[in-house]
């Protein structure tokens, strides 16, 4: 027993000022979950040790992360009952110690961070293979820094330490998203995601310069005492939403995403989507409910516009897409349109007074992120094990892999269920609470906005709606029907270590759609730190999901599944107690055509192309028919994205043309060179005196 | 009491198991006497399920699993669908399971796996059937959480028990919301339920289908199971009319003579339903498949001006 007493300890570490700066103790969440940070840095730095052994970095270190990122969730999610917590540790710039902070905000995106990374890393662990391109323990040391950089940011409780980490972040990524930097394409990628992550990063420390509020102190805590006026806050926010905007994928600065997550690795590609663009949404609540104090009602409706139209760009774009991580990109901007829509909204709420309802919708964007992190991790990490198995990613070239990759198949099944917003899954009961939150907005108090702020819930319905299109087409295509290509007949299922990994997210899905109140009820804490006040449900038995009392509204996940599974399983039992179970295989009868063969299916094309059609104003679309007399008839189709093309493809001649003008500075003659420093020493002394 | 509350409850779900048929072949009957033919029996569906029961089943080589287990998920999809709505009492256990929004998500639920079982054979017809059944799905599934959308927003819940009392507690106005909502709830019903403008149940040519080119593959047990489903979301919709349109005589306590008049009328009222859907079938031409995105979003839009009207109306 002693042993386990001691291993409770604590140290303090007094500052030169004899302030306590430093304060550990083992049984502090907050110093838990930093270890654990750290902990992840270590089995990073590990890989370096024998950067070319596939058995050491996979065997080993992989699982080692995955079960420091399921301590951390276990960590994170007992830290939510508990009181919020500050550390300052004296390391960086002196006088310029860094601040973290763990309360319940935090809290719950280091759940959905260790959780979520838990199930890719064991994935990862039986994923990577020779011939990545980066060297194994090189792979192993981006990756886990970059996990490491996220919980960073979400523990950060100044500017330079938040910057830092993103920037960590950013760039750990980037060289993640380039693993096979042979190809030219995937450099592109990755660069354009370079690019919009730095405009996003310069975005957010703008926005930070101006939170201040000319106190010049960077923490956070400075920037909820400072007072701005509400010309300065509403340029932070804007600033904000466009930096973190940037970062989730918000149309119009989406572009990068759709390019740099197919390229990435699919373990890497789950954590971009999974993890990565809800990192982003953090960084939007914690701003605009957190720093910014009490939020201008109508800046909402800025975040609820792009969200709402980055949800049906999103989840459109993904219905016309072939190859199937572009498709799953396309859906992520859809879902972090609507965990932005939600956002707007809350924002509304909150600003008007509407506290209740603001922390109704609050919980339905957090839960939505939540299922996100699980879904979409899920569903890349499928595709993962699809692209391993058959080394196609065009969906053109997939089909009835269910027979050959049945654990694979089935588990994706769980997450295009979820995704697609079904019950009794995860994805439903974030849409529902979501939608049952819209139903308030006809009370907010402003004529005009209170009739167009219903019609929302009818654009995130069709959302929805497009997003069981697109995750049937997904699903179809690649596991049903018939091999589209005789090589698919090799193909094998995923090996152990990759089964973990996808149940071990499709378990989530599922509890998280059987358990709604418990989560709901930890996340109460979030919007009571936030100051918007719980939500009463204590009244209600714990498996009823009945967030508004007096609204009656009520969804019962268990209660439903256990009917549906009582039904099927009577109506099974009866038919093999009272049918003959005769039942013969025979070829497919097509209606006694015949000569049935895999092209005759739909192809991924096909599939969307009533979307296409319907849709067409969204699209780009250039098309080649082939004429009556050519002897190859050939037909190609080209959709491409009209806010590319309207808004980015004019940069670059812009920038090339001002930078011409900007070279004409340079002279090449020293000289010259020397009478520039000259001037600028002169200038500044004027300005210092 | 709860034991009777239960005992009620498998009496509604026994209920609509045993009146979807009916009420089918009720259409059919209608129909067939609109056009000059002779009728069918108002059994014939019974006697078609009987039939397709008594047969070898027959499944294509390359069927997975899921092929197989589809007809049951959508059969067992449609019998909760058919416990959550109050056809003949509201205060009922399982109603509380789902609001009407988890109604729609259930029949959105029956959909994908019908359209993934229809793509899993990968013939030509299945595919295309799955395409358009998911085209007419996505418009459709909105343009039906929009109507809910209204009636609760003049309701104040979401659930339909609850509905169905403070609606039928109101005094009997002409709503325009609710008029509007009404027509867009009709498209909405014709189209899901692979009904005349949007799809024919009757017919034979391939190209044309919807819903049945989503059963080609299908024989025997699990096609009688798809066919048995198929009428009970029929019935389902009829029930959902009921309880946000014309939600009188819905018992609200479960008093044995409210129970009794609340069956009757239940029966009068899917009587008159069934007749002006065979009517409607009967007047309106099939549209190409090309237009029935128009024709939903139609709908769709009706239920937005719906909204809009009771937003614009206010209390």
């Amino acid at each position: 027993m002693s042993m386990f007493g001691s291993s409770v300890w604590s140290a303090t570490i007094p500052d030169y000022e004899g302030r306590c700066l430093v304060s550990f103790s083992s049984t502090s969440p907050l110093t838990l979950c930093l270890l654990l940070l750290l902990a992840w840095c270590m089995v990073g730095f590990a890989g370096m040790v024998r950067p070319f052994s596939l058995a050491f970095v996979g065997r080993t270190l992989f699982p080692l992360g995955a079960l420091v990122g399921a301590a951390l969730a276990v960590v994170a999610a007992t830290s939510l009952t508990q009181a919020p917590e500050q550390l300052v540790l004296p390391i960086g710039l002196p006088d310029l110690p860094v601040h973290l902070h763990l309360d319940a905000l935090s809290g719950v995106f280091l759940v959905l961070l260790g959780a979520a990374a838990a199930g890719i890393s064991i994935f990862a662990a039986g994923y990577f293979r020779q011939g990545e391109g980066t060297a194994p323990g090189l792979l192993c040391l981006q990756y886990h820094l970059f996990l490491a950089s996220m919980g960073f940011v979400l523990l950060a409780d100044d500017a330079y330490a938040f910057m830092l980490a993103w920037e960590t972040m950013a760039l750990s990524s980037y060289f993640l998203v380039t693993t096979q930097h042979r190809i030219p394409e995937i450099r592109k990628a990755g660069f354009l995601y370079l690019l919009m992550a730095h405009l996003g990063a310069i975005s957010i420390l703008l926005s930070f310069g101006i939170l201040q509020g000319g106190s010049w102190h960077f923490t956070f805590d400075a920037m909820r005492a400072a007072h701005l006026d509400t010309n300065w806050a509403t340029v932070a926010f804007c600033l904000a939403l466009m930096g973190f905007g940037a970062k989730a994928g918000l149309v119009p600065v989406h572009v990068w995403l759709p390019e740099a997550h197919p390229a990435a690795p699919s373990p890497v590609s789950a954590l971009m989507s999974g993890v990565m663009l809800e990192t982003a949404l953090y960084g939007m609540i914690r701003v605009s409910f957190d720093l910014l104090g009490q939020p201008l009602w109508w800046w909402g409706l800025l975040p609820l516009s792009l969200g709402l139209f980055s949800a049906l760009y999103g989840v459109v774009f993904a219905a016309a897409q072939t190859d199937m991580k572009r498709l799953l990109a396309y859906s992520s901007i859809e879902n972090v349109g609507i965990m932005f829509t939600g956002l707007g909204l809350a924002i509304v709420f909150a600003g008007v007074g509407m506290r209740a309802a603001a922390a109704l919708t609050l919980i339905a964007v957090m839960y939505h992120a939540l299922n996100h992190a699980f879904m979409k991790s899920l569903l890349f990490l499928g595709t993962g094990a699809v692209l391993h198995a058959t080394g196609e990613r065009n969906l053109g070239r997939l089909g009835g892999l269910i027979h050959r990759m049945p654990w694979v198949a089935w588990l994706t099944l769980i997450g295009v269920l979820a995704i697609a917003g079904l019950p009794p899954l995860n994805g439903f009961v974030s849409e529902w609470l979501l939608l049952q939150s819209f139903l308030f907005s006809y009370k907010v108090p402003h004529a005009f906005i209170n009739m167009l702020l219903p019609l929302g819930a009818a654009l995130v319905a069709l959302a929805a709606a497009l997003a069981g299109y697109v995750m049937v087409k997904f699903f179809g295509v690649i596991f049903l029907g018939q091999p589209r290509e005789p090589t698919l007949q090799k193909a094998h299922d995923a090996g152990f270590a990759e089964r973990l990994g996808l149940a071990w997210l499709a378990l989530g899905c599922v509890l998280l759609g059987f358990f709604p109140t418990t989560v709901i009820t930890l996340f109460g804490t979030v919007t009571k730190q936030l100051g918007l006040g719980e939500l009463p449900l204590s009244n209600a038995p714990w498996w009823l999901l009945l967030p508004i009392p007096e609204r009656e509204s009520s969804y019962a996940p268990l209660v439903f599944f256990a009917v549906i599974l009582v039904v099927v399983a009577l109506a099974t039992v009866s038919v093999r107690f009272f049918y003959h179970q005769r039942l013969r295989t025979g070829a497919a009868w097509d209606c006694g055509f015949g000569g049935l063969t895999s092209r005759m299916q739909d192809t991924a094309e096909g599939f969307g192309q009533p979307i296409r059609h319907l849709f067409q104003p969204l699209f780009f679309i250039v098309r080649e028919l082939p004429s009556p007399f050519d002897t190859k008839p050939r037909y190609r189709l080209e959709i491409g994205d009209r806010i590319w093309r309207a808004l980015y493809e004019p940069l670059g001649p812009l920038v090339r043309r001002v930078a011409d003008k900007v070279a004409w500075l340079q002279q090449g003659r020293i000289a010259t060179y020397l009478l520039y420093s000259f001037v600028t020493l002169v200038v500044s002394l004027a300005l210092m005196l | 009491m709860r034991v009777f509350d239960w005992i009620v409850q498998l009496m509604g779900i026994a209920l609509a198991l045993a009146a979807a048929p009916v009420f089918l072949g009720w259409v059919n009957q209608c129909r067939a006497w609109l056009q000059n033919k002779s009728a069918p029996s108002i059994l014939q569906p019974y006697r078609g399920i009987r039939k397709l029961v008594h047969k070898d089943a027959v499944i294509a080589q390359n069927a997975s699993r899921l092929f197989r287990l589809a007809p049951y998920v959508v059969f067992g999809a449609m019998v909760t669908a058919a416990a959550v709505i109050p056809s003949i009492a509201t205060r009922l256990p399982i109603t509380r399971a789902a609001d009407a929004i988890g109604l729609v998500g259930l029949l959105a639920t029956a959909r994908v796996f019908l359209s993934l079982a229809a793509m899993d054979i990968g013939t030509a017809f299945g595919t295309l059937g799955a395409r358009r059944e998911m085209m007419v799905g996505f418009l459709a599934e909105p343009a039906l959480l929009v109507v809910i959308f209204v009636v609760s927003l003049t309701s104040a819940t979401t659930a339909l028990p609850i509905i169905a009392e403070r609606l039928a507690g109101q005094s009997l106005v002409l709503n325009p919301s609710l008029a509007f909502t009404a027509v867009a709830f009709t498209m909405v019903l014709l189209a899901e339920n692979a009904r005349i403008p949007v799809d024919n149940p009757a017919t034979h040519l391939e190209l044309t289908m919807i819903h049945e080119a989503l059963l080609l593959e299908y024989s025997a047990r699990h096609l009688a199971l798809m066919e048995w489903a198929a009428a009970l979301k029929l019935f389902n919709y009829a029930c959902i009319g009921f309880a946000v349109f014309i939600p009188w005589g819905i018992a609200t306590s479960d008093a044995p003579l409210g129970l009794t008049l609340s069956v009757m009328l239940l029966g009068v009222k899917l009587t008159v339903a069934g007749a002006g859907l065979a009517f409607i079938e009967t007047v309106s031409a099939k549209l190409r498949v090309f237009r029935a995105p128009e024709f939903l979003a139609t709908a769709f839009l009706l239920a937005v001006l719906g909204l809009l009207v009771r937003l614009l109306l206010g209390e």
